[in-house]
């Protein structure tokens, strides 16, 4: 390719000395603004890779001057962001459970918290709404609570869980699996009179036959009337609530061979602040009392 | 290509490598007269409102704001005078905005680009910046002579002066900018003791570095190669709209003219380029029709008083409409050049048709929308009500076999009046309402009181007895109905149960 820097006839100003097939390009330089800018973000990038890690090395990087990191940055933010939540959560560790829900700033900040925290631990189990799953997740959105269902209640539960082998205040409640105590028809009867309770007995012979059974095996837990028992966790038989379901087929399976959930204990897994916003958040879920 | 640059870049053989035109500084020379006056006193009218509108006062019950014109971006509300606009209803604003456009387009109809020449800021700012340029550095003669003079201190005093009181003026805009969105007195004080936020001062610097470097630099330009509008404006132009025009058929063929010698024979323009030096925009009007001419009428000030020198009739730049022009110029076809070219055309002139179809359309346009506005206003909801239903549980049942459904409810009242209110539920016999906060007691309705300007949430319980034998998915209606039995608001959702 010929190199020949020549005037232009027409405007006057130099070709690049460039030809292709005849043609030839004006030497157009770059705007001197545009340049300038490229030199200056040169320049910066120089001491950019002075301030800032940048180069790799055999062993590790240059760090840089001013030491910056990622990691450090993100945890110093972090840190502001627990040093600004600290205050708060000081308060409600340490504010009676009833004084949070009275106070619209604390229960702003428990219902924020708690709804985080809830969706995090519990709604695995219970439901994201607390509705509950079908087969002994109890729903905590209705009005029916088998350990009870205060805010006092409910923290203990949360702290110590319910059937676990890992905390020894967790609630404890056994039902006998009644297949190896009474017989199939006493099981049917039993079953029969439970359902007496909500008004859908069908045999009242069978029924008579059940209560008694009933009177001996099943009031010290579930009540004499079926109204059960909080003490001893024994849930109501008498309302719309069924854990394991409602029928008699349902009931005579649960009587023959209960099945009962576990819940873990969240006293050293979550903080105490956490757990009394859970609290408070379970609370406000539907059926707090 | 521009049709206004100087004769010999006309005559000069135009080869392809000149399509890119260095710009020619524009040195407008001063002018007085009518169309002077008048954008004299629009310019101090446009800038008193612009400057001054933030800080007329309007007095608002409760914590609103007491600014006539506020654009609340914080609070996001947009207040002028008596009307408060929420984001919702910015339907509104959209309808006001249509409403200038087709009014300017009617006026441009009528009038030509009067919104160019007199109202726009572009050319309010700049005439300004053209003031104080020749308030120091004189008139166009002047100011010639010094950018093509020796630098020295006198040329160095008078520019950085000038710069200095174009960015002083520039400041102050990107300034009054901010108080239209911001409590104005609170505004001010904050930006001059350095509390205002980063917003604030970006906003002021960007606005200062436009309004410096459009108004003090770049100045017709903005209107040549920047605005949408001149190259669309054309559209709502016809042979009836009023343009500042020459009259070449009085004014051709021009030429040099000594005191005493015979009108016959030639035209009235003595060529003294005196339309040249005055335009803002650099054009010669005589080239006709232009996209360059903002339509200010300083040309015809300045021809008026050459006219009235050489003891012609004032008019040979006029505001005209091209259907005059057209008259004219078939009537004095056949009448040789000179002074009997004016009677035969007094004759001739087009009446001004000021009603016509286009106009007609305008007008009709801008009515509608005009109406449209207004009936939006006034039928405007003051109070609302949004229904959001809970989707985790869809339904609860309860011990003694109700069922349960939680709805969150948002009240938004807009207007500043404290009042209780009662929420009703049609659509479900029998059903109960608990409010979260408010009694959590079940009723049939419950009370509610409204938290005036604001949107208020509120947590609901329905719940529908035992035994109610209800399908799964039950219709109903919230109602809020006012103290005294009117319905304020209403809003639809439905109740789910569960499957039988």
């Amino acid at each position: 390719m010929p190199t020949k820097i020549e005037k232009d006839a027409l405007t006057g100003k130099e070709t690049t000395g460039h030809e292709w097939d005849g043609i030839r390009e004006l030497n157009t330089p770059l705007p001197k603004w545009w340049l300038y800018i490229l030199y200056a973000t040169i320049a910066w990038s120089a001491v950019w890779a002075i301030l800032y890690p940048s180069f790799p090395g055999l062993s590790g990087h240059w760090r840089g001057t001013t030491g910056w990191t990622q990691r450090a940055a993100i945890a110093e933010q972090m840190a502001a962001v627990e040093a600004e939540r600290a205050p708060m959560l000081e308060r409600i560790r340490t504010a009676a459970l009833d004084e949070i829900r009275r106070d619209p700033g604390l229960l702003q900040y428990a219902m924020a918290g708690g709804r985080v925290a809830f969706a995090d631990n519990c709604a695995p189990c219970h439901g994201a709404g607390g509705e509950g799953r079908p087969g002994g997740f109890p729903s905590l959105a209705d009005d029916s609570w088998i350990w009870g269902g205060t805010l006092e209640d409910i923290h203990f539960t949360i702290r110590h869980g319910i059937r676990n082998t890992q905390d020894e205040n967790a609630r404890m409640s056994l039902m006998p699996a009644y297949a190896q105590i009474l017989s199939r028809q006493e099981i049917d009867d039993v079953a029969e009179h439970v359902l007496g309770f909500t008004g859908r007995s069908t045999n009242a012979e069978s029924a008579a036959r059940g209560a008694a059974i009933y009177a001996e095996q099943c009031a010290a837990c579930h009540g004499a009337k079926g109204e059960g028992v909080r003490e001893q966790g024994g849930p109501a038989l008498n309302d719309a609530i069924w854990l394991y379901g409602g029928s008699k087929r349902e009931i005579a399976a649960q009587i023959a061979n209960p099945r009962m959930g576990v819940m873990p204990p969240w006293q050293g897994r979550l903080d105490e602040a956490i757990i009394r916003m859970l609290t408070v958040y379970v609370h406000t879920l539907g059926g707090g009392e | 290509m521009r049709m206004d640059r100087p004769a010999q870049a006309r005559e000069a053989p135009v080869s392809p490598a000149s399509l890119y035109a260095d710009r020619v500084k524009v040195y407008p020379a001063r002018v007085h007269g009518r169309f002077r006056n008048f954008k004299w006193a629009f310019l101090v009218f446009a800038l008193a409102v612009y400057y001054l509108l933030p800080w007329l006062r309007w007095h608002r019950p409760g914590d609103a704001p007491d600014q006539l014109l506020l654009i609340d971006l914080a609070g996001r509300r947009f207040y002028l005078g008596p009307l408060e606009i929420w984001p919702q209803e910015i339907y509104l604003v959209t309808l006001l905005l249509i409403f200038s456009a087709i009014a300017l387009f009617l006026v441009t109809s009528l009038f030509g680009r009067i919104w160019c020449g007199f109202a726009c800021p572009q050319t309010v700012w700049t005439d300004l910046y053209m003031w104080v340029e020749r308030r120091i550095e004189g008139d166009r003669n002047a100011r010639m002579k010094l950018d093509q003079g020796p630098k020295n201190g006198a040329y160095w005093t008078k520019k950085l002066s000038k710069h200095a009181i174009w960015l002083v003026i520039a400041a102050a805009t990107g300034g009054s900018f901010v108080l239209y969105v911001q409590d104005a007195p609170t505004a001010v004080r904050e930006i001059f003791t350095g509390q205002a936020g980063a917003w604030t001062y970006s906003f002021v610097g960007i606005l200062t570095f436009t309004t410096y470097a459009l108004a003090g630099w770049a100045r017709e330009q903005v209107c040549t190669y920047m605005c949408p509008w001149p190259r669309f404006q054309a559209a709502m132009l016809d042979m009836q709209s009023l343009v500042v025009t020459y009259r070449a058929w009085r004014g051709e063929p021009r030429g040099k003219h000594k005191q005493g010698e015979s009108w016959d024979g030639r035209g009235d323009c003595i060529d003294c380029r005196q339309c040249v030096n005055v335009c803002p925009t650099g054009i010669d009007i005589r080239d006709g029709q232009q996209l360059e001419c903002i339509g200010c009428g300083l040309c015809i000030d300045a021809c008026d008083a050459v006219m009235d020198k050489v003891g012609r009739p004032r008019g040979l730049i006029a505001l005209d409409t091209l259907a005059d022009i057209q008259a004219c110029e078939r009537a004095v076809a056949q009448v040789p050049p000179g002074p009997r070219r004016l009677d035969v055309a007094a004759a001739a002139h087009a009446p001004l048709k000021v009603v016509r179809p286009r106009t007609l359309i305008y007008a009709a346009v801008l009515g509608l929308v005009g109406v449209l506005m207004l009936a939006a206003l006034a039928i405007r909801d003051t109070t609302e009500l949004a229904v959001l239903r809970d989707r985790a549980p869809l339904f609860v049942t309860l011990a003694d076999g109700s069922v349960r459904n939680s709805y969150t409810l948002k009240i938004i009242e807009k207007r500043h009046h404290d009042r209780t209110l009662t929420l009703h539920l049609d659509g479900l016999p029998g059903a109960t309402l608990a409010g979260l906060g408010v009694d959590e007691a079940r009723q049939r309705t419950i009370p509610l009181s409204v938290r005036p300007g604001s949107v208020a949430t509120q947590r609901v319980h329905v719940f529908a007895p035992a035994g109610a034998l209800l399908p799964e998915s039950t219709p109903v209606t919230f109602r809020l109905v006012e103290p005294d039995g009117r319905e304020a608001a209403r809003h639809d959702s439905v109740f789910l149960a569960p499957k039988r």
